[in-house]
């Protein structure tokens, strides 16, 4: 079934991920940008895994977005068009199972240490190893430090707002930012929607440098 | 204002399957829910207790899963429309009370959900809650996607009413905990009333007193088998069993649940939508037959895709060779041949690799280039994260004490674990701390048994850790017994002020309700004290005195309790709150040249610490850090300082 007055997509579905290490509100970012786009009339699915969310595992959102029909909370492999990787080493790791030569990558630099790396059992890679990394495996590819913008603006948690940002302003999908304040204004108050929206502006500033 | 509750007919929302099941539930009237948290099913009482007032509903977080379904069922005897909602193993605690629940019959619509997770996302078991529903002799239902899952959900409680027993809602983590779009339906007016009848006689199931008692179970047992004939009827013609393909597929993929759209999106990956038709199933206990015979009539092979345990695929087998004589013989593909896996859970990949082999169509999504390269990448590029404790957990400190403590005691004593974060105690981020882990109150339980083992030979210390809502619901009687036993144990009760892995939902220790109104609390020290157990409260962050009570009470006979409080880290009361602030005084940590070899990174492990290589210290990630200060006691050079925050 399609929706009269849709948004065109560039792909049928357009399948998105968001990812990153429970805590940083990949889930909340994933469902902000599923509203704004299902409010165009998209066909919006979000898989999510929660269990682990909280205890430090890596959570990633899968968005497949059709201007026909439901599809299953899982993209398949190989199958993403662009990952947002709130983590750098996500993005690698996102890659390894969903990536082709033909997805795009917006990535946090910020790294979050996991806990085999804290105790030394693991190395973190350099994070220039993980830039080439990821340019090599992705057809484009923007490095942010959504954090530190996120940080200056008073809470490191809205670096996932600046991502969405960053993902309105590579013009992948119909992302539009009075859509976006709409969907804020329903779930927090007016003083923290400017705040999100100043974080939203951040980021896409940080593309359009 | 809450919008799944006042949505208007026709409005096209974004919704959680779990949201959806809810918001079905109201448009159906639903009175009274009753339920205990469990991923993945805890969103439909949340959502349900935030529209209580607008939608006039009882909800309650009730002690656990059994007494869930008994509160919900009393709903339905009074005549109200009644649901119980719990994950997959809830309904195993609830079954005693189910099977005895579907004999008899139920009067007001009565659905009790069942979400289950295939793939254990979040569980320790792949557990089926299907086959109640064959075993218990009552209607199944499996949504297919988000607007099944309302619309569902909504149509189970006339059917309950139509048949008068009670129906099963089944969904899986991948649709409760997934969200799409889903158009709202109507919802009902507000009046009800509540009459429990017991006037009439003992068979007469919709007014007598509700009784199974043994001279009448053969007139309930024909009762019960005679309403599912009449379900298998209704099922004949439900618009929630559909078939798309072709007239006379080369295949047919019989289906239900998310594998729907698993096996939708696998056919359009091999593009092979001309040789293939899905009879997607939403009925699938008990079998509508002749709409079955009719479908697989189209064609003389069969796949059959779910997940978990073959239940639809066996239950076809019996099926097809009842229909055989004039059905013909006809060859079934899934579990049984290997060419799906019964273990974990499923995924369009997963169905593409069956079809492919079946249809012989090759299918690759990118280069093995790119794969091979991909994988040695994030080999380097990408460590694995283990699950562990939040910065700032109390479980932490708790573990720590209670592993220092047992390898003072040096005595082999060791800890039986339960259900919650703290599960987490049986791997290095718990300091390896638990030797079993079943299910809910069975660390207890096992605890009870090892304490009587002495005799035999097991005389080491016998220790059980529970959280403040498992104790409620099963750890209780596992405590009366291993008092009335004189079993000799210690219960540490990691009490976090909430049912923390959940979300914070309410228990009966706390002082609010599901809803947000005062309740009486029940005190976890005093229950204790009345059971015949000594009982003693420390906070685990003063690790010191924790650690020394705890190595006092070993050495005391019989069953001793220790309570540790402290509220958990994430507790909508506490995010964000700092007590200290925590820095390493760089002077003082001499790193690797510390007789501790990094003690606070390398086994304490908190995702607050870094340990820098280059400058051999510690340091603390401000991002991170919770200040609960903990490991301010850990370090033993004194170079990790806290203040406390004005």
């Amino acid at each position: 079934m399609s929706v009269q007055g849709s948004a065109a997509i560039l792909s049928e579905p357009y399948n998105l991920i968001i990812t990153g290490v429970g805590g940083q509100g990949n889930v909340l970012a994933s469902r902000i940008v599923g509203e704004m786009l299902s409010r165009l009339g998209l066909h919006v699915t979000i898989g999510e895994t929660f269990g682990a969310s909280q205890r430090g595992g890596s959570v990633m959102s899968h968005l497949r977005v059709s201007s026909r029909s439901s599809y299953s909370s899982q993209i398949p492999f190989g199958r993403a068009h662009m990952v947002v990787a709130l983590e750098p080493t996500e993005a690698v790791r996102v890659l390894k199972d969903y990536g082709n030569p033909e997805i795009r990558v917006i990535c946090n630099t910020r790294p979050i240490r996991s806990i085999g790396v804290i105790s030394g059992e693991q190395a973190y890679p350099p994070i220039e190893a993980v830039k080439g990394w990821v340019r090599e495996l992705s057809r484009a590819a923007w490095f942010i430090d959504a954090t530190e913008e996120a940080v200056m603006l008073g809470n490191p948690v809205l670096g996932n707002i600046v991502c969405v940002g960053a993902l309105a302003a590579t013009g992948v999908l119909p992302l539009d930012r009075g859509i976006f304040k709409t969907v804020l204004a329903n779930k927090m108050t007016p003083d923290r929607v400017a705040l999100n929206l100043a974080a939203y502006d951040r980021g896409v500033a940080m593309i359009q440098k | 204002m809450f919008e799944l509750a006042q949505a208007e007919k026709g409005a096209r929302l974004l919704l959680m399957g779990n949201d959806a099941i809810a918001r079905g539930a109201m448009e159906a009237g639903v009175r009274v829910v009753a339920g205990y948290p469990g991923t993945p099913s805890s969103e439909i009482v949340e959502n349900l207790a935030k529209a209580s007032r607008d939608r006039d509903i009882y909800v309650e977080w009730s002690v656990n899963e059994k007494v869930a379904l008994e509160v919900a069922a009393s709903a339905s005897y009074s005549g109200l429309r009644a649901m119980a909602a719990m994950k997959q193993v809830g309904m195993n605690v609830a079954s005693d009370f189910l099977l005895h629940l579907a004999q008899y019959g139920t009067r007001g619509g009565m659905v009790v959900v069942s979400c289950e997770d295939p793939g254990a996302l979040s569980s320790t078991n792949e557990g089926e809650s299907r086959p109640y529903a064959k075993m218990m002799e009552f209607p199944l239902l499996e949504p297919g996607d988000f607007q099944e899952a309302k619309d569902m959900s909504r149509w189970a409680f006339e059917l309950s009413e139509e048949i008068r027993n009670v129906v099963m809602l089944r969904s899986v983590t991948r649709l409760s905990h997934a969200s799409g779009n889903v158009i709202a339906g109507d919802l009902p007016s507000l009046e009800s009333k509540a009459v429990f009848k017991y006037g009439g006689g003992l068979m007469d199931t919709m007014e007598g007193p509700i009784v199974n008692l043994p001279g009448l179970l053969h007139v309930f047992r024909r009762n019960q088998e005679e309403k599912l004939r009449r379900v298998a009827e209704i099922f004949e013609r439900s618009p929630f069993n559909t078939y798309e393909g072709p007239q006379k597929p080369e295949l047919l993929i019989l289906t239900s649940s998310a594998c729907s759209l698993y096996s939708r999106e696998a056919v359009l990956l091999l593009d092979a939508q001309d040789r293939v038709g899905i009879l997607k199933l939403g009925t699938t206990w008990p079998l509508p037959w002749r709409l079955i015979k009719e479908h697989l009539s189209r064609t003389d092979k069969i796949l059959v895709v779910e997940e978990v345990l073959p239940f639809m695929e066996e239950n076809l087998l019996a099926l097809a060779a009842l229909l055989s004589p004039s059905l013909g013989v006809k060859t079934f593909h899934g579990k049984h041949d290997g060419l799906l896996p019964s273990v974990n859970e499923m995924n369009p990949d997963r169905v593409v690799a069956a079809l492919s082999r079946i249809l012989d169509v090759p299918y690759r999504a990118v280069s093995e280039k790119y794969v091979k390269r991909a994988a040695e990448i994030a080999a380097t590029g990408a460590p694995p994260r283990a699950l562990t404790f939040c910065p700032g957990c109390p479980h932490r400190a708790s573990f720590w004490s209670i592993h220092n403590a047992l390898r003072l005691d040096n005595r082999g004593g060791f800890v039986c674990g339960d259900i919650g974060c703290y599960s987490l105690g049986a791997i290095s981020s718990g300091f390896d701390t638990l030797k079993t882990l079943h299910s809910m109150g069975s660390g207890t339980g096992l605890a009870s048994g090892f304490g009587k083992l002495k005799r035999f030979g097991i005389d080491q210390p016998i220790l059980a850790v529970c959280g403040d809502s498992t104790f409620y619901h099963a750890v209780m009687p596992a405590l009366v017994n291993a008092v009335h036993n004189r079993a000799e144990i210690t219960l540490v009760v990691l009490d976090n002020s909430g049912t923390a892995m959940t979300g914070f939902q309410a228990h009966p220790g706390l002082e609010v309700n599901a809803v947000g109104e005062p309740v009486p609390a029940v005190d976890i020290p005093e229950t204790c004290r009345a059971m015949g157990a000594r009982v003693r409260v420390c906070d685990p962050f003063d690790i010191e005195e924790t650690r020394r009570t705890l190595l006092d009470m070993m050495d005391e006979r019989g069953v001793k309790v220790l309570v540790l409080r402290q509220i958990c880290a994430l507790s909508p009361e506490k995010k964000g709150w700092k007590r200290f602030e925590v820095t390493v005084n760089r002077e003082m940590c001499i790193g690797k040249n510390c007789g501790c070899n990094r003690l606070c990174t390398r086994i304490f492990k908190c995702p607050g610490l870094i340990w820098d290589g280059e400058s051999n210290a510690a340091r603390i990630d401000e991002v991170i850090c919770a200040g609960c200060g903990v490991c301010a006691s850990v370090c033993p050079s004194g170079a990790i300082e806290r203040k406390e925050v004005a």
